[in-house]
């Protein structure tokens, strides 16, 4: 039955916490919604996860657990298709704990409180049935339904050039988006042998192996792309740091921590496991493409003076090395490409939550017009540079764990061309390191620009609790890296990926 | 004679039995007891329509040796036509209640009856004479609705523009017709069809061709045969400028359909596949970036329904049951969606007379609900989920890839590009509405009873029908079989 299903949940609680919000009469009641029903979230994913290390340890290994399939368009072979392996339980942990923390951090938003939420809400809706869906087509499906409801929180409640963010952000997602439906019809069409019943469904279309090579050859690419401007990949990357400069801050976390992982996400589950061929002979264009992401991100980042711009083209450089590491096609750099998503996930909502609250104290973000915050508001401060320490790999934190596994998976590949790119892309860690010293330079350890900064405060309890709970997460996986790579582990099973020939 | 004949001809009774209750209450009601004859029109069209969704009912046959059809296929898009207009009326009884139509309001409801009645015709028809008649029948009257505020300049004019369109694309569309009666000495559909199928296919029949797509193309507003179609939408009343958005388009591009697989389906590869793939093209593409530009509303929803028209062709391309069942899904989820549009245009315009979208700027403010019913419609029509649009889309994409060409890839890319050219139009009107709240133009209004009724009706289908699988899945069951 569908509501035995546990899976189900992640929509139908963001769906009962739609509609309690559209009853709600002031703002305690939001909060209480959104907090209790992201708390609810997270408790789900844990059990999962719990659940299925369990299941896991007692010797199933059947590719995805807990499936379920439901008719819904029948004489289209349309299912509601649910299933879970590790790396979407990964993604699903990571989601309900950045809409948590993200809820705590638009604590005190204005105006309209309540549409904010639903729209919040309702885009993380579209994120949860993405990561349990299996069916193409509901998964395409939540996919555009996580999009759209960008364009009206950043237009709202954005701030700075808000209008030409929005609108573009928009565009170019479902511009990528448009690329994808067209694949994805053509997965379809190619997903069983001549005779045999089509289906959406992503693990039968995989057994049967049956899109031919020519086929995987235009496939390939519109699905990839489709997917890779979500995932920032150059040159589609241009939406994300307008995008995430002007959102309001739980809608840069949310963004850049989730939904940016939808991209990585689609680019391995459909693009690179339903058609492995095309992805072992296509993959150096991409890979040259998402090698400039890692590199000219990074650059980027250098030399702006906007703390969100910052953030944002770091995001780009982070999320291009996620595409780069899948395109390794072996199983060390793909460990490493869903630890890197958990990694930056964490990482950039962390990020964006602190500039968000120092914003909101100084009204600015420039970091010329700013200095000695370390002195002003010492919490976020030190969470600034924990959050900075993530993000040019220091041993302990999650980004160190994460890079280092992409980069030895990627030295692994014998060929000049590959050794070639992983020591281009190793550069942009030592970029990292500069922009994010510059800014913890003179950001929080300067002299105080502007004295009215002098009366700012610190942080409140729920930014605390926002902040907090993310720096432990950077930090579990930064000490537990096995724990999440034994989880990640079975799904770079053998028999899954012998069609790739990996090792 | 037979006359059991006319037992498959229930729909069109029905309708005639509608039309004449209207137009004796019409004759005979007292001056003062007028104001009922709306209602009057609904409720029994209301009866009516709920009828044809009693399976019983209604038999499919033929009738008249062939030259009436009524199969299942027919009396279903018959029955979402007849839920388009059914919405329509309800959204006119405030428009009609305005002073300078008051007295003539029954004449309104008359013709619009008519009209269908003419569509009805073009649907069911197995034969071009039968065929000609209801076309003529749905377009004269049509041209007197888009007259009917005969004070305004604009509406005569585009009446007479009308008029000429309609009598002009006749004539293209009869010269066509005489080319296929000399190559197949017969006008029933199917004798046509075999004729072609023992001839071949030649010169003359792709002239023909040519002609009869020019003459169905003015009804649909293709591109090229469109520029009627912005200045009548502007001109004519808010009311006929939704019905002849939806139900027309809706009826013409079913028979259409009709026509090409029927009659002409042999001279699908060699002929039509690409002519359409042509039309096809410049519809959608030109359709969307006219609307770009567009300032009034009406005219922005004029360029939109163009580019819809061309999404809807992609079904006919398909030249399949998916196809037709994708064609029969989309013009549903299109009446609910356009006419959702087209009701708060007429809401608004009701209260304040205000049609530019700059006057949209911040109505979320002012009439929340109204700015949040606008939304679901273009949310519905760029095909976002998980409105109802996205699905029709979506199936219809799927249904015109079964073919499996490259060509038909490649045309599925561009139409799926100008969903994103699309997508930004119909983004401005969000954007006025909820982006825009610093001045706020429209005050807060109430709106009529009967238009938020219709609106309801309307984000009912908006949510409930891609959500809900049955409906299309009852299309596919009755199309493919």
């Amino acid at each position: 039955m569908l509501f035995c299903n546990p899976l189900i949940y992640f929509v139908v609680i963001p769906l009962v916490m739609l509609a309690c919000l559209a009853l709600c009469r002031n703002i305690k009641q939001i909060r209480a919604v959104a907090v209790v029903g992201s708390l609810a979230l997270t408790a789900l994913s844990i059990w999962l996860l719990c659940d299925y290390l369990a299941q896991r340890a007692a010797g199933v290994d059947a590719p995805m657990l807990f499936t379920g399939s439901w008719s819904w368009f029948g004489p289209l072979n349309i299912n509601l298709a649910v299933g879970v392996d590790g790396i979407s339980i990964a993604m699903l942990i990571l989601s309900s704990i950045i809409l948590l923390t993200g809820s705590f951090a638009s604590w005190k938003i204005e105006p309209h409180t309540k549409d904010f939420f639903l729209w919040l809400i309702l885009l993380s809706t579209g994120v949860f049935g993405f990561f349990i869906s299996i069916d193409l087509f509901t998964m395409f499906m939540f996919y555009e339904v996580a999009l759209i409801p960008m364009y009206l929180l950043i237009g709202v409640w954005g701030s700075g050039n808000k209008n030409y963010s929005a609108m573009k952000l928009t565009l170019m997602l479902m511009g990528g988006s448009a690329f994808l439906m067209l694949g994805l019809i053509g997965i379809y069409y190619h997903s069983a042998p001549a005779g045999q019943t089509l289906t959406w469904n992503l693990l039968e279309i995989a057994q049967n192996a049956s899109i031919e090579r020519g086929w995987q050859y235009f496939l390939f690419p519109m699905t990839f792309v489709g997917f890779g401007v979500l995932g920032a990949m150059f040159p589609f990357h241009t939406w994300s740091p307008d995008g995430h400069a002007s959102a309001p801050t739980a809608v840069s976390m949310l963004h850049a921590g989730v939904l940016m992982k939808l991209g990585g996400y689609g680019c391995f589950r459909v693009a690179i496991y339903l058609m492995p061929e095309a992805a072992q002979e296509l993959a150096w264009i991409f890979l040259i493409l998402t090698g400039v992401s890692v590199v000219y991100g990074a650059f980027s980042a250098c030399v702006q003076t906007d703390l969100k711009y910052i953030n944002a083209y770091s995001s780009v450089s982070h999320c291009g090395l996620v595409l780069f590491a899948i395109l390794m096609l072996n199983t060390t750099a793909m460990t490493g490409a869903i630890m890197q998503m958990l990694s930056h996930g964490l990482m950039t909502a962390l990020f964006f939550a602190l500039i968000g609250m120092i914003y909101g104290r100084t009204h600015t973000r420039d970091i010329r017009l700013m200095g000695g915050l370390m002195k002003i508001m010492p919490f976020l401060a030190v969470c600034y540079v924990i959050a900075g320490f993530a993000s040019l790999g220091l041993p302990g934190l999650s980004g160190f764990v994460a890079e280092m596994t992409i980069f030895v998976g990627s030295f692994e590949q014998s060929d000049f061309f590959h050794r070639a790119f992983t020591i281009v892309a190793c550069c942009s860690i030592v970029i990292t390191a500069v922009y994010i010293l510059r800014v913890v330079g003179k950001l929080l350890l300067g002299a105080v620009q502007d004295e009215h900064h002098l009366q700012l405060t610190d942080a409140t309890w729920w930014e605390r609790t926002s902040t907090v709970t993310l720096i432990l997460s950077v930090a579990a996986i930064g000490c537990f890296p096995n724990f999440f790579a034994d989880l990640i582990r079975f799904t770079f099973s053998p028999a899954i990926f012998a069609a790739l020939g990996m090792n | 004679m037979d006359y059991s004949q006319f037992l498959v001809m229930k729909q069109e009774i029905g309708l005639l039995i509608v039309f004449l209750i209207v137009f004796l209450c019409d004759t005979f009601m007292s001056r003062r007891s007028q104001g009922a004859i709306g209602i009057i029109s609904c409720i029994f069209f209301a009866a009516f329509t709920i009828l044809g969704f009693i399976p019983p009912i209604l038999n499919p046959g033929d009738a008249f040796s062939g030259m009436y059809n009524s199969a299942p296929v027919v009396i279903n898009i018959k029955n979402i036509l007849n839920v388009g207009v059914l919405i329509v009326m309800i959204q006119a009884l405030r428009w009609a209640d305005k002073d300078m139509v008051r007295v003539r309001r029954g004449e309104f409801y008359e013709l619009l009856l008519v009209t269908l009645f003419g569509m009805y015709l073009m649907i069911s028809a197995r034969h071009f004479l039968l065929f000609v008649i209801g076309l003529e029948t749905a377009s004269l009257p049509l041209a007197a609705m888009v007259a009917f505020d005969k004070h305004r300049y604009e509406s005569r004019e585009a009446a007479v523009k009308y008029i000429l369109t309609a009598v002009f694309s006749s004539a293209i569309f009869m010269m066509g017709l005489s080319f296929v009666y000399a190559l197949a000495g017969t006008l029933y559909f199917d004798g046509i069809a075999m004729a072609l199928w023992i001839d071949g296919v030649n010169v003359l029949l792709a002239v023909a061709l040519a002609f009869v797509i020019a003459g169905i193309g003015f009804k649909l507003s293709l591109v090229p045969f469109h520029l009627w179609t912005a200045d009548v939408y502007q001109g004519a009343p808010t009311p006929v400028t939704s019905y002849l958005s939806v139900i027309s388009k809706g009826a013409a591009a079913f028979a259409f359909l009709v026509i090409l697989w029927e009659v002409f389906g042999e001279a699908y590869p060699q002929i039509w596949e690409w002519m359409l793939y042509g039309l096809i093209i410049l519809t959608i593409t030109i359709g969307n970036l006219f609307a770009i530009r567009q300032k009034n509303m009406k005219r922005f929803l004029a360029f939109s329904s163009i580019s819809q028209a061309g999404y809807i062709m992609l079904g006919i391309i398909a030249f399949n049951g998916m196809g037709l069942a994708a064609l029969l899904f989309y013009i549903l989820v299109y009446i609910f969606s356009n006419l959702a549009a087209f009701g708060v245009i007429g809401a608004i315009e009701n209260a304040s007379g205000k049609v530019w979208m700059d006057d949209y700027n911040g109505l979320y403010k002012t009439n929340p609900r109204l700015a949040f019913t606008m939304m679901l419609a273009m949310f519905s029509l760029a095909g976002i989920p998980p409105f109802a649009g996205f699905f029709s889309k979506f199936f219809i994409f799927t249904s015109a890839i079964n073919q499996g060409s490259i060509a038909i890839y490649i045309l599925v890319l561009i139409a799926l590009i100008n969903t994103i050219i699309s997508l930004y139009y119909y983004l401005l009107v969000v954007k006025a509405m909820f982006i825009k709240q610093d001045e706020c133009v429209i005050a807060p209004f109430k709106s009529a009873c009967s238009e938020r009724f219709a609106l309801w009706i309307c984000v009912a289908g908006i949510l409930a029908l891609g959500v809900v699988s049955c409906v299309y899945n009852h299309f596919l069951d009755i199309s493919v079989a």
